[in-house]
Order: structure tokens, then sequence, then C-alpha cells
């Protein structure tokens, strides 16, 4: 393996890190300066993600990516990639890329990490404490975006985990933060070690194969030489090659091979931070409980996380578990699209709402990948991204409608577009994305879902009739209902977001109840501009990013099309 | 009779094995008449002395001591009492290390800080460890492990009535002085047991004492396997209560909770660690899996598969126990306690997993699961010392507050607990990466989901200690607590030790480790 470093993804991932430790060591008074330094990291990281979301190329990711698209054999390619190896004994390398996949995400990071700076720009209470915590959180976030290496991944994931519970726990809503900072982290936790046991039986069987093997290998010069690896494309590969398909695996019966077995280990591990039903329970009150700028990440960013890294380590290394679950698994994403919608509906509490509108929002995501053809893929895609954004903006807006109201009770709340009209315009500009309405980002992402689950029972699974039969024999198309029933949950976002708009912004404005409503920080507008105009720019030009997410899309469908 | 194992009669390597165990001799002298002769005002530079002597012995050790050599013949020195490799280095250079940080750590504390017998009871303790790490003979054996835990009773123990009449420091020296009498009468015990089980196996070997030579006459098999079962069952005993293993456990609260601090903490890693050590050393030696058997036989005995068996039981229930009683714990020192036995429960994970993987990769991740603890372990008590002389308490609620009293100190005992909760940056989350790493390689996948879980029960317990000093509020807030040199010192290097261990040091370290592993694996 030759060492490879272009040093934008490395820049990316320094900056919020330098500058936590910075902030460490300058004096706790000195708040002004400690925010300033903040901003500035994450405002270089975000121009450093902008640079590469803008250059990435699609039609070079297209070309290189051709083997897997047509045949589903080859390597995953990774553009701007730092590779030097870290720990030879193990297999260990510091391997950063992105695809195009990533690299929507990446930017992602950006604009909420900046925003959410900007947002906490009013926190007064251990400012140096919170701000390298929060830095810290998003070196970790944007490691796991950016990983090529398993190890790697994991090392980024974990360290993402734990400053949001000291963020939580210390600067949160004081009624909730200890259980819900608590839940939430033993949550996410459970999930990915019970996942990590899963890559490593991944890792040992690719190294044993290998070892038997070792001419699968000289073809390709470009991995590091060693049977035991946590590159991805080294396991990867070692899936394409069938090492995860003997069957019999624990002598559980001859249909049960080891990806079968452990692929809902794994994707479900990593899907709880996407908040899929049932492992949902820890998000709402996380996000309810967190402060503002904390939200923002957490549902914006956080959230992605665990798709993305669902999407890596679970369909992409293991695509026959993937076609042999995924077709149950998408009731688990109706249950979240519908089941979150009514509940949004019901709630009393306007960050309530937010957070399950989340819940019911990753449920499209969900979706959209189980749907296992390109453009249902592309649609999840779409959608990490523009409910990122949108929900971002919508913490945005809650919290400061909360830091002057003092109250986030519905009923108690209206009239406040007399008083503070840019949230109240960003706000429904944010239900509107929410509510799929033409035009702006929501739809974009939301249509190629729909249309994803309308095209029925995937081509994947017809194409491998040997081992599913009873799905395609029997025709049971159930895709159709499913894709019916969510559209169900598109109306129920409508209603609970007007329901939202309706009584927080508009009606009688109680003058007695809140006599001082201080005006909105430049800050705060820096960060509503910035995030409103990503999902109006979104909608109207998409393919801007759809191109991008299809190119990394289409290698994962020709894995599941084209591997044993 | 298969040919018997040789030893290497090389002076020089020899001299060079144990050179950190004489420099400590001499060091322990020069302490003692220091001790003696300096006037009470100039005291101080006794615990300077000891503490920057042994850390110039651990970097002497990492320089020195020599490891190289392809076969067990050629390690083996000094008439086969001990072997010189990377396993007994890494260890050697591991408990010097951090015997020096004890030290420096004893200065703080007002009931030991003018004391030389502290400081000479400290590095004697080290030698035996030291030595232990290295042990290939029965003899060698016991007797080091003897000289570590004789001087840890005297250590346990060591606070005296104060001269004019003082309640907490009374209440003080008697918990000090039952916690040495618990841990003592514990210990003979346990060390009857592996005095019994050591000269069982010297008799069934037909009169060897050398492990190698033992391993070598068991495996041809000419004894009834169930009394060398009964042999090892006997040693298990004797080392499952040096690491706090359960069901030899029971003394472990209370002396970490009566001992004085520091020497909680030297008990708590050092004693460990060298257990670990000879542990791994011995199970591979005297009971060799197959592709370690080095008589060319047609038939052979093993007994390998029986004390995996019985070390992966341990492991589960150790840290399920472990793990499950620190839940409900309120006191500091009693919740690291129940912590430490999950720790080792953790790492017999990694000892039970050494017998089934060729490469040594059991052994690597036990090394360097130690190389990271110690530290760990060291940095919390260096933290939990200074918070208790500020505050005289040793309860979790009176943690409240602590990072607005002393936002470094609250970052220590973050890192600590984040490290041995396994969680990146710190070193704990490779560490626990290797353990079930290991596992699952030597297809104990079923130890390494219980592993997996137990790391969950264990976050818990460590994030509400965290959670208390980070959220609640307590009325002395706004009261600092300072940070002395000494304490600086152990803290700063501990908690370098333990970030770089788990980021930029990965690599050296798991190579070193990994080496350590091989040689265990040599012929």
């Amino acid at each position: 393996m030759e060492t490879q470093f272009s040093g934008i993804l490395t820049g990316i991932l320094a900056f919020p890190f330098v500058a936590a430790i910075i902030i460490l060591f300058i004096d706790k008074e000195q708040k002004d300066v400690i925010r300033t330094i903040a901003a500035f990291a994450t405002g270089a990281s975000l121009i450093l993600a902008a640079l590469v979301f803008f250059t990435y190329d699609t039609e070079a990711a297209r070309t290189a990516n051709a083997g897997l698209i047509d045949s589903g054999s080859g390597l995953l390619t990774f553009q701007f990639v730092d590779k030097v190896t870290w720990i030879k004994e193990l297999g260990v390398s510091y391997q950063l890329g992105v695809d195009g996949l990533a690299a929507p995400m990446v930017l992602l990071t950006g604009l909420a990490s900046f925003a959410g700076v900007m947002i906490s720009w009013g926190i007064e209470d251990r400012v140096r404490e919170f701000m390298a915590f929060f830095l810290l959180l998003v070196a970790g976030v944007y490691g796991v975006f950016m990983s090529t290496d398993l190890f790697l991944l994991l090392f980024f994931y974990e360290l993402a985990i734990f400053p949001m519970y000291f963020l939580i726990a210390g600067w949160g809503w004081v009624e909730l933060r200890e259980y819900a900072s608590m839940k939430l982290t033993l949550y996410i936790l459970i999930g990915s070690v019970i996942a990590l046991v899963g890559l490593l039986v991944l890792y040992f069987q690719a190294g044993a194969f290998f070892t038997e093997h070792p001419e699968e290998l000289d073809k390709y010069p470009e991995l590091q030489q060693v049977a035991y690896s946590f590159d991805f494309n080294h396991i990867q590969l070692a899936a394409q090659l069938g090492a995860y398909n003997e069957a019999n695996y624990l002598g559980l019966g001859s249909g049960v091979t080891l990806a079968r077995f452990w692929f809902p280990f794994i994707f479900l591990g990593f899907a709880v931070l996407a908040g899929i039903f049932p492992f949902h329970n820890w998000s709402p009150d996380g996000h309810v409980a967190a402060p503002t700028a904390v939200s923002m990440i957490h549902a914006g960013v956080l959230m992605k996380l665990g798709a993305l890294t669902a999407i890596r380590l679970g369909v992409q290394l293991l695509p026959d578990g993937a076609r042999v679950h995924l077709p149950w698994i998408i009731f688990l994403a109706l249950t979240n699209v519908v089941y979150g919608a009514f509940i949004a509906f019901r709630q009393r509490d306007f960050k309530y709402v937010i957070g399950f509108s989340s819940v019911s929002h990753m449920g499209l995501v969900s979706l959209g990948v189980a749907t296992m053809n390109t453009t249902g893929m592309t649609g999840a895609g779409l959608q990490m991204f523009s409910h990122g954004v949108m929900t971002a903006l919508f913490f945005s807006c809650v919290g400061m409608v909360y830091d002057r109201a003092h109250t986030r009770d519905i009923p108690s709340l209206g009239g406040f577009i007399k008083k503070m009209p840019l949230v109240a315009i960003a706000f429904i500009i944010g239900g509107l994305v929410s509510m799929g309405m033409p035009g702006l980002s929501g739809f974009v992402a939301e249509f190629p879902i729909f249309v994803g689950v309308w095209r029925g029972i995937p081509d994947v699974i017809v194409k491998n009739q040997d081992w599913n039969t009873s799905l395609t024999e029997h025709g049971a198309n159930y895709y159709g209902f499913i894709a019916i029933a969510a559209a169900l949950g598109i109306i129920l976002t409508a209603a609970y977001v007007l329901r939202v708009v309706g009584q927080v912004f508009f009606g009688e404005f109680d003058e007695e109840k809140f006599p001082d409503i201080p005006p909105i920080r430049i800050q705060d507008r820096v960060a509503i501009y910035m995030l409103t105009a990503w999902l109006i720019v979104l909608g109207v030009y998409p393919k801007l990013m759809s191109d991008m997410i299809e190119s990394a899309v289409q290698p994962v469908v020709g894995l599941l099309t084209g591997s044993k | 009779m298969p040919e018997l194992m040789q030893f290497n009669t090389d002076d020089t390597r020899g001299f060079l094995a144990i050179l950190p165990e004489i420099l400590m001799t001499l060091l322990v002298l020069i302490v003692i008449y220091m001790d003696l002769f300096l006037p009470p005002s100039r005291r101080k530079s006794v615990g300077y002395m000891a503490g920057v002597g042994m850390l110039v012995i651990g970097g002497l050790a990492w320089l020195l001591v020599p490891a190289d050599g392809l076969k067990v013949s050629e390690q083996l020195v000094l008439g086969g009492m001990v072997r010189s490799d990377d396993l007994a280095k890494i260890f050697k250079v591991m408990v010097a290390l951090v015997g020096g940080l004890t030290c420096l750590m004893g200065m703080g504390d007002i009931r030991l800080r003018y004391k030389g017998e502290f400081y000479a009871l400290i590095i004697i303790a080290t030698m035996g460890a030291s030595l232990l790490s290295s042990a290939a003979d029965l003899v060698m054996v016991f007797i080091s492990l003897e000289t570590l835990s004789i001087s840890l009773y005297v250590l346990s123990g060591f606070v005296r009535r104060p001269e004019t009449p003082n309640p907490t420091q009374e209440a003080f020296a008697s918990r000090s002085a039952e916690s040495g009498m618990k841990y003592f009468l514990f210990g003979a015990f346990t060390s009857a047991f592996l005095l019994y089980g050591l000269s069982l196996l010297y008799g069934f070997s037909g009169g060897h004492t050398n492990i190698y030579r033992i391993g070598q006459a068991l495996a041809v098999g000419e004894q009834d396997t169930a009394p060398i079962i009964l042999a090892l069952m006997m040693v298990a005993v004797g080392f499952g209560f040096k690491i706090s293993a359960v069901p030899f456990h029971f003394w472990t609260p209370d002396v970490y909770e009566g001992s004085p601090t520091p020497v909680t903490s030297f008990i708590s890693v050092v004693s460990k660690a060298a257990s670990f050590a000879v542990l791994t050393r011995f199970l591979l030696a005297v009971f060799p899996p197959e592709q370690l058997i080095s008589v060319p036989l047609d038939q052979y005995k093993e007994f390998s598969e029986i004390w995996v068996q019985l070390f992966s039981i341990l492991a589960v229930i150790t840290m399920t126990l472990g793990n499950i009683v620190a839940l409900s714990q309120r006191n500091i020192k009693r919740l690291i306690a129940y912590s430490s036995i999950a720790q080792a429960g953790y790492t017999l994970m990694g000892v039970a997993a050494i017998a089934t993987t060729k490469s040594g990769d059991g052994a690597a991740a036990v090394a360097y699961y130690m190389f990271m603890y110690v530290f760990t372990n060291t940095l919390f008590f260096a933290c939990l010392i200074l918070f208790t002389n500020a505050t005289g308490s040793e309860t979790i609620a009176d943690m409240a507050g602590l990072s607005r009293r002393n936002p470094w100190l609250a970052m220590g005992i973050t890192i600590a607990l984040l490290s041995l909760a396994g969680i990146p940056p710190t070193a704990g989350f490779v560490g626990k990466f290797l353990l079930f790493r290991a596992a699952v390689d030597s297809g104990l996948t079923w130890l390494a989901v219980f592993g997996v879980l137990n790391a969950i029960i264990g976050l818990y317990y460590y994030l509400v200690v965290i959670k208390v000093i980070y959220v609640d509020r307590s009325p002395d807030d706004e009261k600092p607590i300072d940070l002395p040199a000494p304490y600086g010192f152990v803290m700063a290097a501990s908690t370098i030790a333990v970030v770089l261990l788990g980021t930029f040091l990965i690599g050296p370290i798991v190579n070193w480790a990994s080496e350590a592993g091989l040689d265990l694996f040599r012929l």
C-alpha cells in the first residue's frame, strides 16, 4: 500500500481538534476569545468541507466504480484520500476519504457545527468546557464520515458519543438532562459494541480467507498486502469473493450464513443512532434535553452518522445479509415514519414536536435504503442532507423562541411572528421542507424515496431467486402498500407543522405574559440565513447533490445485485 | 524421556536481565540512609530521590534489559531462574515507572510524606513485582511473589495512630490496620494454596523447578490427569487472589478503602500487572497448548483446554460481579475497587485467549491492557488524593462541583474514568479493542459478547461519577483546590501517557506487546 496524502480531509479534522485543545489553555473569563476561536475553527472546516463538496469529481467516481456498478466486483473508490499506515500489526491504517455519500455529509457537518457555534454565543456558563466538548464532538463526527478504515471509524464513532453526554448532562434542560443523556449514551453504545463484535468476526473471517487465497490480494496492489486488515475495501472484497457465505453458520441451519447472521446486529446496531423503531426511544428525549447547538448537531448530523454507518458497514459489507433482512426492516422504517408523525402531532412541548418529527423523517431515510434500488437510495442520501439542515434550522428557531419566552408549551405561546419575523419565516420554510413542498429540498429528497418504494420488490431480490423464493413466487408486492402507508406520514407532517406554526407564530401575542422579548443577535441571523439558503438552493437545483449521491449509491446497488 | 530444556550461561545477559532489580536494591539502601541522616527539614528530598530514581530505573530497564533471542533456551538465564524476553521487559518498565509515580504521589499524603520506610517498602515491592514478571522457576515465582506481598501487607496497614489525639486520623489508622490484617490473612491463606500447588507440580514433574522443564515433563503424560488439574486449580487460587478474580476478591474493597491512597493505587496496578505477567507465562509454560509442546512425541497430554475453560468462566463471573456490585457503591474507593475487579475480568478474557491463538494475540492484549491500565489507575488515584486532601471525604456525592473548583483535576478524573470505560481517545479503547479482538480470534466470540455488554454496565457507573463532577452543584463551588507540584507532575505524566497510548503511541506499544506475545510462543 502506498502512502497518499492530500491533506484537505486531515485539515477538516484537525481544525476543531486543535482548537479544542487550545481552548482548554485559555483563561475561562476570556469568553469572547473562546467563542471566536471556536467560530474560526468550525468556519475553517466549513470552508474546506465546501471545497471538498464543490470539487468532488462525480464523473471520475463513476468511471472508477464502473466495475462495481456493472458486475459488483472491484474496490470502492474514495477521493481526497489521506492514507498512512498506523498500526501495522493489526492492519490498521489512518485512512480518510470521501465518496458521493460522505461528501454532502461532511458539508452538512460543517454547516451545522458553524451554525451551532453561532447559536451558542449566548451561553455564559463554563464557556470553555462547553466549546471544547463541542469541538471534540464535531471532530468525532467529521472523523466518522471521512474514515475508510474500520478501526478508525469505530474510534471516531465512540469519540463522538461521549462529548454528547457531557454537553447534554452539563448544559441541557435541567428537568430531563440526566435521564436523557444517560439513556442516549447507553442506547447508542449498546448498539455499537454489539456491532463491534460482528465487525471483528468479519475482520477475522476476511483475514482467514486471504491467508488461504493470497492470490486474490495480489490483483489489487493498492490494498495493504496483509491478510488481516481493517480497510473497508479489504473486508468488502472478502464479501465479494464469498468469504461470508458458508452455510450452516454456528450450526444454525443451511440457510444461515455468517453474512445473514450478523447483518441485523451490525445494521441495527448502527441504525440505533439513526433512530430506527423500536430503538428510537432515546432520540426525542435526547433532542429535547440538549442545549440548542447540541440538538442541532445531534438531530442534524449525529443521526446521519448512524444512517451512513449502517449503509457503509451493513449494506455495503454484507450485501447478502441486506438482501435477506431489508425486506422486513422496511416495516420498521414504515413504523418510524407513521408512528413518529402521530406522536409528534400529540405533543404540547414545542421541542418534542421537532424531536418526534426527526424520528419520522429518519424513517424515510431507512425506507429509502430498504428499497435497494438506485432511485430510493439516492433519495435516502438527499433526505439525510435535507433533513440535517432542516432540523438544525428547526432547533435553532425553537431555541431562540425558548430563550426569549422561557416556555415551550405550545398552547401558551402565540403571535411570535410579530416579535421575531425572521425566526418565524425560517421556521415556516423549514416546515414546508418537511412537508415535501416542491421547490424546496424536502420534495427533492422524498419524491425519489416514494418512487423507489413504489417500484415494488427490489430487482436484486428477483435476480437472486435461488434463496428468497417465497417473496418473488408468491408475488407478495407489499412495497406498494408501504408506499401508500408512508405517504400518510406526509399528511400527518403537514398537520403537525401547520399546528405548530399556527399556534406559536400566529394568533394573539400576549404582551403581559412576555413583556420583554430581546432582539435576535447577529450571530443567530448568520446561522439562519446560511441554513435556509441551502434548503432553497437544493430545492431549486437538486442536481448539485443528486448526481454525486447517485454515483456513490450505484456501486452499492451493484454490490447488492452482483455479489454472491 | 525428551531432552531437557537447556539454559543460557551467558553471565552478562544474566546480569543485565536483573539489572533493574539490582538498581532498586541499591536505591532502597540510599533511601534508608537518606532517611536516617538527613535533618527533618530536608526530608522532602527522600521522596524525590525514590520517585525520580525509580523513573530512571524504568528508563534503564527499557534501554538495557535484553530481550533478543529466538529460542526459550537462549532467553532463560541464571540457571533458568528468570527469562529475559519482551514480556518481562514490558512489565519491568511498567512497574518501575508506576512505582516511581507512586513514590511521588506519596509525597503529598501527610501521613506518609516524611517516612523513609514508606518509600523503601514501595521500592522493595516494585522489585518483587519486577522479578515476578520474569520469573521462570517455581522458587523464583514464590520468592518474588512473597517479596511483593509481604511489603504490601505492611504498606496497607501503614497508618499509625497520631501522637496527638485526632478522631479523623485515628479512624483512618484503625481502618488501615484492619485492612492490613485482612490483606495479610487472605494473602497468607491463598499463598498456602499456591505453595501446595507448586509443590505438587514439583513432585509430578519428577523433581524439576524450572517451569519449562515441568511443562515438558507433564506433556509426556506419565502422571494421572486428575492430580495435575488439582495442582492447576491451586495455582489458580494463588494468582486469582493477587489479581482479585472472583471468588477470591473479598479482600479487595476493604483493603482498597482502608489503605492509604497511594498504597491502594500501588496494589491496584503493580501487584495486579505483575501477577498477570506471571500468570500468562506460567500457564503457557507449565500447561502448554499443542503448538508449544516441545517434545517430539506421538502421544502427549495437553491441559490447555481445561484452563481455557476455567479462565473463560472466571473472566465472565469476575467482570459481571465486579460491574454489578460497583453499581451500588457510594464510596469512590470502593467503587474503584469493584471496577478493578471488573477490569481484571476483562483482562482474564485475554488470558483465556492466549492458548488458542498461535500468534500470541491474547498475551499481547494482556500486556497492552495492563500497560494502559497502570497509568490510568495511577492518574485516577493521583486525582483522588488531591480531592480527599481538600475535602476530607471519599464519597462520590462530595465530588459535586469539582469541575468548578479545579477544572484540571476534574479533567484528570474524567480522562481516567473514560479510559477505564474504554472510550477513545483514551488508551482504554484500544486496550478493550485488543482484548475483544483476541477473544474473537480464538473462537471465544461468546466471551467477547459478555465483555462488550459488561463494558456498557461499566460505562454507566463511570458516567455517573463524571456527571456528579460536571453537573451537580455544591455549596463549596467557589472554593478552588490547589495543585501541588509532585501531583501536578504525576497527573500530567499519566494523563499524557493515557492519551498518547490511545492515539499516537498505539503503533509502537502494540508492536512491543505483540513482540512480547510472540516471545511466549517460541519453543
